[in-house]
């Protein structure tokens, strides 16, 4: 994985610097919290309903034990002994003290991390697919441009004041695991008569609004991605709405001129932006792709999986998914267990995380955007020595991609945006269908929950959505069905007048007794929702 | 307290400023204040005659300046481009990247702050018309396009 070089180490060592002088300054009072807010919020530090919240960049996803131990020891010293994983593969301290906050920045900037940009009205951590460089079907490891792509937003002089958030994926297979069209711009990188460029999606989004991102350009090559990148920003930051903050993603904009207007208006920019040099050369893709190539993989290795244990083959069925290098495996750590918070994990879990990582996965691991963990190259022999280790920390959940595998927000438990508890919820939904004969039974589902509108939780691109809304001073949960966030990407229609607490575990029952009555052959919850539409589904409910 | 910034040689631009429209419907002004919103492409065909290009910013949150400075200095305007309004210590060098060259902000800065802003970053990762050299371009001396 890529390691900084003395460019990138000053880069990060001074805004720490820079941020300890304005958390002195906020805190000496020559700064009003009005003052300090927009600065805090450039570096990930929000202030929530308890605490602050310090939210730490995981770029596209990857890191290596060193940095996994790090964020394990920062948990245990500053925070409660939890970090959170987030669908934006960061990772959240809910308990954070302000005066705290410039030590931790200093302490992650020893193992190359940071929080630069994950929050305010900038380019965002760029995420990707959890499975880059050890899935078979990709193109590319679409890592080296998503760090190229790192390099170049971070701290962009001309972006830096957008309209409003601004988030970037970049994946290089036919399979979309990382949600690419849900975001303000998509890559997916393409081969064509034997060069890599990307297809660019703009305009997806979730929030109040959402939107599946339209195909704005079929062939960027891979030297003018920056450039035609910068095209796209400036024609944003110029004409996005500023007159309504719900109104001034880039969605709104490609929406209300029209996905052909955008697109003539990028194209002429684009054709101004590529005389200007702004591209780096083809031999800075060069220095940073062998940081991400194959490691040194053992040949020869056996395919075979001892399958003794059944409680064990029940994992590896699973949460091992298919590595493109014989006798190697991705596993899949769950970070859903029965009746837990997702996405939650103590100080002694990511630890351990850490410990395996280096152990067994090359010293390697990644975070999803469902909120899980992965060791992207674990030897097959090794799977059952991982398993009980998993196991004993109450690791070794099984249910990727069903409906104990709940994406959920912090809500109102900690959030102070949200209008509902997500937690809660997600805890007693997956207490009512989360023991293992259920989950296998209702097969491939993904539930998503947001406690409030801007639909942190994915509560769009759920197969079944939740979304808490405040109603006259209760919480009241509407229920969608029929999302996508996969390269069948799809939005979720609301059933009906939303339900308490309680009434949207029995309406998600009534759901999937539709489902269990209805399915044919090989069908999922969502196709056979797709093929019958919403009518039975809304019977059930509230017939 | 710094009340005004200039990083050019000579005096400032004294002429006041006027507005786009009056600009570009008459005028042998030769100073001309863009406002957020407006294009400042509009300026392009005069941008020999002119010798300050005031942009406000309503709010130090309203990014468009930015690009508008960037537009202007990529066409080769050459004269004062002047940030004015709720300009703040923590914009300075993203401003400076953009092409600006002089500051009256709203409210006076700091000048211990502002040397301070100006010279934390040694590096820079984009090209942008400041003149700077990206890390890139440091790390391949030998094949920097452009």
């Amino acid at each position: 994985m890529y390691r900084y070089d003395s460019y990138d180490q000053s880069i990060v060592d001074a805004r720490v610097e820079e941020f300890r002088d304005q958390v002195q300054r906020r805190l000496a009072g020559q700064l009003t919290e009005d003052q300090f807010k927009p600065l805090r919020l450039m570096n990930g530090l929000y202030l929530q309903l308890h605490a602050y919240m310090l939210r730490v960049a995981i770029p596209y996803g990857t890191l290596n034990a060193r940095q996994m131990r790090k964020l394990g020891e920062i948990a245990r010293k500053y925070d409660k002994g939890y970090g959170h994983f987030t669908t934006r593969t960061n990772l959240q301290y809910n308990w954070i003290k302000l005066a705290d906050a410039p030590d931790i920045l200093a302490e992650l900037a020893t193992v190359e991390m940071h929080a630069i940009q994950t929050s305010g009205n900038c380019i965002r951590n760029i995420s990707s697919d959890q499975y880059a460089g050890v899935a078979a079907d990709e193109v590319a490891d679409p890592r080296p441009w998503a760090e190229l792509l790192r390099q170049w937003s971070t701290f962009h002089p001309e972006f830096t004041y957008l309209p409003r958030k601004f988030k970037i994926c970049v994946i290089a297979s036919e399979e979309d695991r990382a949600a690419m069209r849900l975001h303000d711009i998509g890559l997916k990188l393409v081969q064509r008569d034997g060069r890599i460029g990307a297809e660019v999606y703009a305009g997806g989004g979730m929030g109040r609004t959402p939107m599946v991102g339209p195909l704005i350009k079929d062939f960027v090559p891979e030297d003018e991605i920056v450039s035609y990148l910068e095209a796209c920003l400036r024609v944003y930051n110029r004409y996005g709405r500023r007159d309504n903050k719900f109104k001034a993603r880039i969605k709104i904009l490609v929406h209300e001129l029209g996905v052909e207007e955008y697109k003539r208006q990028v194209e002429e920019e684009f054709a101004h932006m590529r005389t200007l040099g702004l591209n780096p050369p083809t031999e800075e893709l060069d220095r940073i792709r062998p940081y991400f190539a194959n490691p040194a993989y053992e040949q020869g290795l056996s395919d075979e999986i001892d399958r003794s244990d059944p409680a064990f083959a029940l994992w590896v069925d699973r949460q091992v998914a298919a590595h493109k290098q014989p006798g190697y495996a991705i596993v899949n750590i769950s970070l859903k267990p029965r009746g837990g918070i997702p996405g939650d994990a103590s100080a002694e879990q990511i630890e351990l995380v850490a410990d395996l990582a280096e152990r067994y996965s090359i010293d390697e691991l990644r975070v999803t955007h469902a909120q899980n963990l992965v060791l992207p190259h674990v030897k097959k022999a090794d799977l059952y020595a991982i398993w009980q280790k998993l196991d004993e920390a109450g690791l070794a959940e099984a249910n990727l991609d069903l409906i104990g595998d709940i994406i959920a927000c912090p809500g109102l438990d900690y959030c102070s945006l949200a209008n509902a508890r997500s937690i809660p919820l997600a805890q007693k939904l997956s207490d009512r269908f989360g023991s293992p004969e259920r989950q296998k039974e209702l097969g491939e589902l993904k539930l998503k929950i947001s406690g409030c509108i801007n639909a942190c939780g994915h509560h769009h691109a759920g197969h079944i959505g939740i979304l808490g809304v405040d109603r006259k001073g209760v919480e009241n949960f509407q229920l969608l069905l029929g999302g996508s966030g996969a390269q069948d990407a799809s939005l979720g229609q609301i059933t009906g007048p939303g339900f308490s607490e309680d009434g949207v575990v029995d309406a998600i029952e009534k759901v999937t007794n539709v489902y269990l009555a209805e399915r044919e052959e090989g069908e999922r919850f969502l196709d056979t929702y797709r093929r019958l539409g919403m009518k039975p589904f809304k019977e059930a409910i509230y017939g | 307290m710094v009340e005004f910034l200039t990083f050019r040689e000579g005096e400032a631009a004294q002429e006041p400023a006027v507005t786009v429209e009056s600009f570009t419907g008459q005028s042998n002004s030769t100073a001309v204040r863009i406002e957020a919103g407006e294009d400042a492409r509009e300026l392009l065909p005069y941008l020999d005659r002119l010798s300050l290009v005031e942009v406000n910013f309503p709010a130090f949150g309203d990014g468009r300046g930015y690009s508008a400075a960037r537009i202007l200095r990529e066409a080769g305007y050459q004269g004062e481009l002047r940030a004015v309004g709720d300009v703040l210590v923590d914009q300075l060098v993203a401003m400076r990247r953009c092409g600006f060259d002089s500051f009256r902000p709203d409210k006076a800065l700091d000048d211990a702050a502002v040397e301070r802003a100006l010279n934390r970053y040694a590096d820079v990762y984009q090209k942008t018309v400041d003149g700077r050299s990206p890390v890139w371009a440091k790390r391949h001396p030998e094949n920097v396009n452009g």
